[in-house]
């Protein structure tokens, strides 16, 4: 294999992996605040807000993972 | 021959036709070509002027001569540019008031600051113009001819979001500073009073302190420091979080737009659209939500304190999964 090939494997390998863990991250997050909507409907502003806080934190983790996947494809 | 009247099946047919006319179009579309870092496009004196420099400057201006055509000829009853400026600070106000509480004057202007120029910055993307306005670089040692855009979006760029990132947190510090004062803004990265009590102690100028006061005081040292470490933590993920939505928004339209030049390429603009919006958001109230992290201090009650929306019932839930 050639260095571009392994470079566009691992690229790919990167976001992959490190797309699961903030995946599953968020699907609790969204069944817990969907659960909580579902009990307590009027509390659907600050439910909100949370859980965009909380989702941007879990989608922290794949952003890194998308940043390195772009470093190694791109420079 | 009554399907042939009726105008949803002529509009379905022209999209498919539109769709299929990817596949079999006679134009030659050059592979997108994707640069991490942002390109020179002019050069001021010794300031090397990129292509998301100038659209930053760009995202400034609109929004510099928005707010003065707002605020022109200010009434107590809006209407036209001013209305819309003020139902959207109304909108964002609305979402800070819970966090910040009392504070929400104070901070709103940098709050509002940020949001309004990622937002602008993230919509200009897609606007004609952007990527597919070229300038021609002049050869240098002997390489061939290069064609940089010469505008691309800001948040398209690490530096413009670190930057973003280190004013957000800097301002976070700044007020917190102001709220506490500064010798007990000071005790959240530094808190040695339980260390003080203790050694006073042992010298005999106040109450005896317990060893586990000094065990206490050595885990505060502990805590302090990992605020310390919180703080360089949180611009690594502000800028990082903003720039890679932003880049992979911008390649993900590139590619889209090399793979299905016509129509199929549309819906994927609303999504940036989208993207771009939330980003900002997400920018904006990981930002509200620092500040008032840092603007509470441990002594005194959050200013949060409010009513629960719903009394709590009597018997607890106890359905979990």
């Amino acid at each position: 294999m050639n260095p571009d090939t392994i470079k566009n494997i691992v690229a790919g390998l990167t976001i992959a992996i490190g797309g699961i863990a903030p995946a599953l991250a968020i699907s609790r997050f969204a069944t817990e605040a969907m659960r909580s909507l579902g009990r307590n409907p009027e509390a659907a502003g600050s439910i909100a807000t949370n859980l965009i806080l909380a989702l941007a934190f879990a989608e922290a983790i794949a952003i890194y993972a998308l940043v390195i996947a772009l470093a190694i494809k791109f420079v | 021959m009554s399907v042939l009247r009726k105008p949803g099946f002529w509009l379905a047919a022209a999209v498919l036709a539109a769709l299929a006319f990817n596949f079999f179009h006679p134009f030659d579309i050059q592979a997108p070509h994707i640069t991490l870092a942002a390109e020179e496009v002019l050069r001021i004196g010794g300031l090397r002027v990129t292509n998301t420099l100038l659209a930053s400057w760009l995202a400034m201006a609109v929004l510099i001569v928005v707010a003065l055509l707002s605020t022109r000829n200010m009434q107590a009853v809006p209407h036209g540019l001013q209305n819309l400026v003020e139902a959207v600070l109304e909108a964002l106000a609305k979402i800070c008031e819970p966090t910040l509480g009392s504070r929400t004057p104070l901070v709103f202007p940098t709050i509002a600051t940020l949001f309004l120029f990622i937002v602008v910055c993230n919509w200009m993307e897609i606007l004609p113009g952007f990527a597919s306005i070229v300038v021609t670089k002049a050869a240098e040692h002997g390489q061939a001819l290069e064609r940089v855009p010469l505008l691309r979006s800001a948040a398209t760029d690490l530096n413009t979001t670190v930057a973003l990132a280190l004013s957000a947190v800097l301002m976070s510090q700044v007020y917190g500073t102001l709220v506490a004062g500064f010798p007990r803004y000071l005790t959240r990265f530094v808190n040695i009073r339980r260390f003080v009590a203790f050694f006073d102690g042992l010298r005999g100028r106040g109450p005896k302190e317990s060893v586990s006061t000094l065990a206490l005081g050595l885990l505060d040292l502990f805590v302090g420091l990992m605020e310390l470490f919180d703080e360089f933590t949180k611009i690594l993920s502000f800028s990082f979080r903003l720039f890679g939505n932003v880049f992979a928004g911008e390649v993900l339209l590139s590619v889209m737009v090399f793979l299905f030049p016509f129509v199929a390429s549309l819906p994927f603009l609303g999504l940036e659209l989208f993207v771009g919006a939330v980003q900002a958001f997400v920018f904006a109230v990981l930002a509200t939500a620092f500040i008032a992290q840092a603007t509470t201090t441990h002594h005194h009650a959050p200013a949060q304190v409010r009513q629960p929306v719903c009394p709590t019932p009597a018997t607890p839930l106890t359905e979990r999964s």
